[in-house]
């Protein structure tokens, strides 16, 4: 890579515009449906979606046992499927077991609920020292877990996506679903924090 | 290795969900590139996947201890070994073609930008 590349020391902007240019005249890519597939994960596919599916779980037994039971169906029936999101599997968060994601060999991550991994999920020192050391790294993170607590580092493969179902924080058994969706972060479906109540 | 993690660098943890997707309009264009070649049956995806895991693997092995991690310049580099196996594109076809852009009047706005 970084060593036989001239290619890699050309700017990467001027690359992908070649590439791009090559492509379209070859007609392998149709310029308008690749901008919707852009601008669909630049506005519309995002932890919103994980929220509102964890806002139900919470509040709809059977839903939640649905979710951990098949998580890419119950997914699906809030409507939301598709690339990289063909097999969700959800876990649980409880007082006395943490799980934690990550993707160790590149950036494995549920695309229709969470929509794309933020920058820190797919750096290396994440992705090495969150399995070796779990606890120091969510320390690092803010997140504090008490030595009790058992903690599950769950490594993502095209094989299975994790989504974390964050614990319902104590004080909000009066929300609504709708209001309790806003309080879900992407980082508590991550895994590297809780949802604090409001 | 052990690296400390980017407290408050580009891979910083954010605290809430407000984090652009993309960067630079570059990477959106590698990013949509590689998922509308798949989707059209160019390669499929555990292609690409293995592809960019080997390019990720390979700069964790040899990259310096203070050279910045850029996830698209590999996710790129990796679309450009995907599309050179299946004989779609060769690294010298981009060569060339990026020299032609390096031609253009000084001045002109390159980057054909993701709005058009």
């Amino acid at each position: 890579m970084t060593t036989s590349g001239s290619a890699e020391r050309i700017s990467p902007a001027l690359r992908t515009e070649a590439l791009e240019q090559l492509l379209t005249e070859r007609g392998l890519i149709d310029p308008t449906a690749m901008n919707e597939i852009i601008s669909d994960y630049e506005t519309n596919v995002g932890p919103l979606n994980g929220a509102k599916v964890v806002a139900k779980a919470w509040t709809d037994p059977q839903y939640r046992r649905r979710l951990l039971e098949d998580g890419t169906a119950a997914i699906k029936e809030l409507g939301f499927s598709g690339r990289q999101g063909e097999h969700i599997v959800a876990v649980e968060n409880t007082a006395t077991t943490h799980n934690v994601v990550v993707c160790t060999l590149c950036s494995c991550y549920p695309w229709p609920v969470l929509g794309l991994p933020p920058s820190w999920y797919k750096d290396p020192a994440y992705r090495s020292r969150i399995v070796r050391e779990p606890r120091t790294v969510l320390a690092e993170m803010g997140l504090e877990l008490a030595d009790e607590v058992q903690i599950i580092v769950r490594d993502s493969t095209s094989e299975v996506r994790w989504l974390v179902l964050p614990e319902r924080p104590a004080g909000t058994e009066h929300l609504s679903e709708k209001d309790l969706v806003p309080l879900v972060t992407r980082d508590a479906m991550v895994g590297v924090a809780k949802v604090e109540a409001p | 290795m052990t690296v400390p993690l980017d407290i408050d660098g580009p891979a910083a943890p954010p605290r809430s969900n407000g984090e652009l997707a993309f960067s630079e309009p570059w990477e959106s264009r590698a990013f949509g590139m590689a998922v509308s070649l798949s989707e059209a049956g160019a390669f499929t995806w555990p292609v690409f996947q293995a592809a960019l895991i080997a390019r990720i693997g390979a700069w964790e092995t040899t990259a310096a201890r203070n050279e910045p991690y850029d996830y698209y310049q590999l996710w790129l580099a990796a679309l450009e070994d995907v599309l050179a196996a299946v004989g779609a594109v060769s690294a010298g076809e981009i060569a060339a073609r990026v020299q032609a852009l390096e031609q253009r009047p000084h001045g002109h706005d390159h980057r054909d930008d993701h709005d058009h």
